[in-house]
C-alpha cells in the first residue's frame, strides 16, 4: 500500500474513533502536544495509561471479590481510572467508570461487578483500537510519510 | 512603596513568570503528571513533578527535615500546581501548609480537580489559591493560567 492510501486509512480510522465515541476532544489535545522534541508523546502517555489501567482493573476485581467489600477502596481505584481515561480522551471508558462509581456509592455489589465488566469491555476495545491506530502510524512513518494530523478537520 | 525583601521577592517571582517559570506540579496520577508536565513544558516552563503532598513539601524545603528559610527556597519555584484529590495530604492541605510558610506563602498555588464542586472551589480560593482549574487540562487552560499570573500580583 502506498503512503497516500495509508494516510487516508489513518484519517478514516481516526475519524471513526471519534464518531463512535471511543475518543473525545482530549485525545486531540494529546496529539497537539506531540512535536519534534517529543515525537512519541501520544504513544508514551497511552502506554502509561494501559499499564496503569491494567493494574487498576486487577485491583478492582480483587477488591470486589473480597468477603467484605471495602467500597472506599473500590471508589478510590475507580476515581483513578476515571481520571486517567478522561485525561487521554478515552470517553467510553470514562463513562463506564462514572456508572461504576454510582453503584459504588449505593454500595451495590452486584451492580458494581456488572459495571466493572463493562469497564473492562470498554477498556479492551479502546486498547485494541489505539494499538491499531499506532500500528498504522508506524507503517506510514516506515514508508517515509508523515501523520496527517492537521487534516483531521475537527 | 519599599517594604524590603517581600516586595523584591515577589518582583522576582513575577519576572520569572514572564520568561521561564519553574513550576512544581503535584498529582498522584501518573498520566495526569505526564500531561501537566508536557502542557507546562510546551509553555516554556521548567517542570518538577511530585506524586504527593509530602514529597512536594520536601522539595520546597518545608518537609520534616526542614531547611533554614533561605532565599534559595523562594527562587526555587515560581508556581505550584496541585491536584485536589490525593490520598493522605490533599491539595487543600498542601495549599494550607504552603500559605502557613513565611518562606513559600508568596508562591502562587493553583488547584486542579476533575470535580466541579463550588464549595470546594471557594474553600481553596479563600485559603489563598490563585486559581482553580477543572481537569482534564488543555493547552488553553495553561495559556489562561499564564495570563492570570501575569495580570495579578501573588
Amino acid at each position: 500500500m502506498e503512503v497516500g492510501q495509508m494516510q487516508r486509512q489513518w484519517l478514516d480510522y481516526t475519524k471513526s474513533l471519534f464518531l463512535e465515541g471511543f475518543l473525545d476532544g482530549q485525545f486531540l489535545q494529546l496529539q497537539q502536544l506531540q512535536d519534534e522534541s517529543n515525537p512519541d508523546f501520544v504513544v508514551e502517555v497511552v502506554s502509561l495509561f494501559f499499564e496503569d489501567s491494567e493494574k487498576l482493573l486487577n485491583d478492582l476485581t480483587s477488591a470486589l471479590g473480597q468477603q467484605s467489600v471495602d467500597f472506599k477502596r473500590v471508589d478510590a481505584h475507580v476515581h483513578q481510572l476515571k481520571g486517567s481515561s478522561s485525561s487521554i480522551g478515552a470517553q467510553r471508558v470514562k463513562n463506564a467508570c462514572i456508572a461504576l462509581r454510582n453503584y459504588c456509592e449505593e454500595q451495590n455489589i452486584e451492580g458494581c461487578i456488572g459495571c466493572l465488566q463493562q469497564v473492562k469491555h470498554e477498556y479492551n476495545m479502546v486498547k485494541n483500537k489505539l494499538e491499531n491506530l499506532f500500528r498504522l502510524e508506524q507503517q506510514i512513518v516506515a514508508a517515509g510519510g508523515s501523520i496527517p494530523m492537521t487534516e483531521l478537520g475537527f | 512603596m519599599e517594604s524590603g525583601s517581600s516586595s523584591s521577592s515577589s518582583k522576582v517571582l513575577m519576572e520569572n513568570i514572564v520568561d521561564q517559570p519553574h513550576v512544581l506540579a503535584v498529582d498522584d496520577n501518573v498520566i495526569d503528571r505526564k500531561l501537566v508536565e508536557k502542557l507546562l513544558q510546551n509553555s516554556s516552563c521548567r517542570v518538577t513533578t511530585a506524586e504527593n503532598g509530602p514529597r512536594a513539601l520536601e522539595f520546597l524545603g518545608l518537609g520534616d527535615h526542614r531547611h533554614n528559610a533561605l532565599e534559595g527556597n523562594v527562587s526555587k519555584v515560581n508556581l505550584i500546581i496541585t491536584d485536589y484529590c490525593m490520598p493522605g495530604m490533599t491539595g487543600y492541605d498542601l495549599l494550607k501548609k504552603i500559605k502557613e510558610s513565611s518562606v513559600m506563602k508568596e508562591v502562587p498555588v493553583v488547584i486542579m480537580s476533575s470535580e466541579n464542586v463550588p464549595t470546594r472551589i471557594n474553600k481553596c480560593l479563600e485559603e489563598g489559591a490563585q486559581m482553580f482549574m477543572i481537569k482534564p487540562l488543555k493547552q488553553s487552560d495553561i495559556k489562561r493560567l499564564r495570563c492570570h499570573l501575569m495580570n495579578s500580583r501573588s
